[in-house]
């Protein structure tokens, strides 16, 4: 059996950077621990030998040109950002009293 | 007007535009008119334009008078509607993928298969709706609100692209293009009595599609009849140096390999070797839809294919490695929106940083996401990477190995696509394993990478059932001469000319929209 707690709820919550109201704790807590029992089934089959697949089709090592090529405009993109100053993003304080 | 347009098959308009019948622009009239009158009720659509798509379809018009003047036909597809699932850019237009995080955002380039669709002159008149980032089985995940099923209005159209099945099930447009992850194009094809193609992974680049797991998925078509989806598969497959996923394998022509008559298509099935896989015939499969596959195997059979037992043993796996692996993918791919470059941002007084992640990400979010961020994020933290994560990743080559095994032995494969058919609104919503449950026949086939082809089989209790091909990888041709040799076959069964039970409902001014009745179905 699965045995997340509330505060590995938590825990994960703030990995993922989700704010979630109590009540959404409450349930995922719930469902999480409902899910992840799901998972127990494949502590049934023997893996030790077995390679992981990552993705399906053998292709390896794509490369491209290292040509110069147009960026996307702009102006076009920093219309889409919800604060801008000039030609930049404005992006919350990440260093000083906050940081770490 | 004697005939209605929207009735044809994509085909049928590319000869009527051909010979003058009539234009791109009263084609694309006829579907706008329907969308109009229909869609209140259905919801299918996130948004249409009909501007917008009345300028593409009067240049599909002048193009296709070029051509007729230079003696040329131009492309299959110029001057016909195709509607994309709402997680496809078109530059300057909306693309929601049903997230309320992206509400307002515009895109500022055109997709890989936005441009291939463009230059082959298709009318793209709007998005399709679906559940949030592609993660459901029913659209009612969707921010925007659910799509009605058109066969009984108090059903799912299934998920995750249930409004592009269910645009083309009503006539809303003859194409259109979904994605499938763990079964999103598939099961609402199932679902709504509609033809849908998972392809290859690496046969359609994802460049400019919204991301959701990205070692699973996949674009493809959805249409009335096979050959309409080979048509539309035709004109978006193929490598391109933006995706370098994307496979550099040669494409064939599948329409040509498609016979026009039904002896012929059926004829294909002589001495095709089918398989049937065991562990398809899930618990908890429901026993109309059993016998409807069950008989379809019998059809292919009596018509000439040899018909394989296959054991899949890791099949019962699929679900506990699907619901590690994507999730996972899905918590790395969904980190992206953080409020800052583009869409929904929250900026708390104050300025800590991961306040405003935590606001923004948290508020953006509907229920289901927030879950598979949760469940990915948990796999991947420290201390239970090796036990989820890496474990799922083997047991995938466990199951991947079922298929190279079971392909050793036949050409392709047979089976349910969904175990059930629709199921109503709010059935599933409270218990996450159960809507995951409706995926059980469908994602062991992203798992390996494989084309998967669902075809309607027939109606158990007047709704729709889904019949599935598997095939080799890369063998999307032979999936669709199956698909092709299965309607030939079935072509003068009584359910083939069965219109969808609620169609009449949806341009009456006194039904509820899918919203209205979802809500008071969940107050009930």
């Amino acid at each position: 059996m699965a045995n997340l707690s509330r505060s590995d709820v938590e825990h994960v919550a703030h990995l993922a950077r989700l704010g979630l109201t109590d009540e959404e704790l409450a349930r995922l807590e719930g469902q999480l621990n409902h899910i992840v029992d799901q998972y127990a089934a494949l502590t049934e089959l023997d893996t030790e030998h077995i390679p992981p697949t990552a993705q399906t089709i053998e292709l390896e090592n794509i490369l491209r040109d290292d040509l110069t090529r147009p960026s996307l405009p702009r102006d076009e993109i920093l219309a889409l950002a919800p604060q801008r100053s000039d030609d930049y993003f404005v992006v919350p304080p990440i260093l000083g009293e906050h940081g770490n | 007007m004697s005939t209605d347009l929207t009735r044809l098959s994509a085909l049928e308009m590319a000869s009527g535009l051909r010979r003058g019948d009539f234009s791109s622009v009263e084609l694309t009239t006829a579907h706008l008119d329907r969308i109009e009158r229909t869609d209140r009720v259905l919801h299918a659509w996130v948004w249409w334009d009909r501007e917008s798509a009345l300028r593409q379809a009067g240049e599909a018009d002048r193009r296709l008078t070029q051509a007729r003047s230079r003696g040329e036909t131009g492309p299959l597809l110029l001057g016909i509607p195709v509607a994309l699932k709402d997680l496809v850019l078109t530059r300057g237009e909306a693309a929601t993928a049903g997230s309320a995080i992206l509400s307002g955002y515009v895109s500022p380039y055109d997709a890989h298969i936005s441009e291939k669709l463009k230059a082959a002159g298709a009318v793209l008149p709007g998005k399709t709706n679906m559940d949030e980032f592609a993660m459901g089985s029913s659209t009612e995940f969707s921010a925007y609100g659910p799509t009605s099923n058109p066969w009984d209005l108090e059903r799912v159209p299934g998920g995750s692209s249930g409004g592009s099945a269910a645009a083309v099930a009503v006539f809303q447009a003859p194409l259109s293009i979904g994605t499938d992850t763990g079964g999103s194009i598939r099961q609402p094809a199932a679902l709504t009595g509609t033809v849908g193609l998972k392809p290859t992974y690496g046969r359609v680049s994802r460049y400019g599609i919204v991301a959701f797991a990205s070692s699973l998925d996949q674009i493809g078509p959805f249409a009335r009849d096979v050959r309409d989806a080979a048509l539309l598969l035709q004109a978006i497959a193929g490598r391109d140096d933006r995706d370098s996923t994307s496979a550099p394998v040669p494409v064939p022509d599948y329409l040509a390999s498609l016979p026009d008559s039904d002896d012929a298509a059926a004829a294909r099935l002589r001495g095709m070797r089918l398989g049937v896989p065991r562990q398809y015939f899930v618990a908890g499969m429901e026993p109309g839809v059993e016998m409807l596959i069950h008989d379809a195997v019998n059809r292919l059979a009596t018509a000439g294919a040899d018909i394989v037992d296959i054991d899949l043993p890791h099949t019962d796996y699929g679900l506990a490695t699907y619901y590690i692996v994507a999730p996972a993918e899905a918590s790395a791919n969904l980190a992206r929106y953080d409020g800052v470059r583009y869409g929904h941002s929250i900026r708390e007084p104050g300025g800590d940083y991961i306040a405003d992640y935590l606001a923004t990400r948290g508020s953006g979010f509907g229920a289901e996401v927030k879950r598979r961020i949760m469940l990915g994020t948990y796999a991947l933290s420290a201390g239970y990477y090796d036990a989820y994560y890496l474990k799922a990743q083997k047991v995938r080559t466990l199951i991947k190995t079922d298929f190279d095994r079971a392909f050793e032995q036949v050409d392709a494969l047979v089976a349910p696509t969904s175990p059930s058919v629709a199921f109503k609104f709010g059935a599933r919503l409270q218990d996450p394993v159960a809507m995951y449950l409706s995926d059980a026949c469908t994602l062991p086939v992203n798992m390996a990478g494989l084309p998967g082809l669902s075809v309607p089989c027939g109606l158990s209790d007047g709704l729709p059932v889904g019949l599935q091909f598997i095939g080799r990888p890369w063998a999307e041709a032979t999936l669709f001469e199956l698909g092709r040799a299965y309607e030939a076959l079935t072509r003068d069964d009584g359910w083939r000319s069965i219109l969808p039970r609620d169609l009449a409902l949806l341009d009456d001014a006194a039904t509820p929209s899918a919203p209205e009745r979802a809500a008071a179905m969940r107050a009930a």
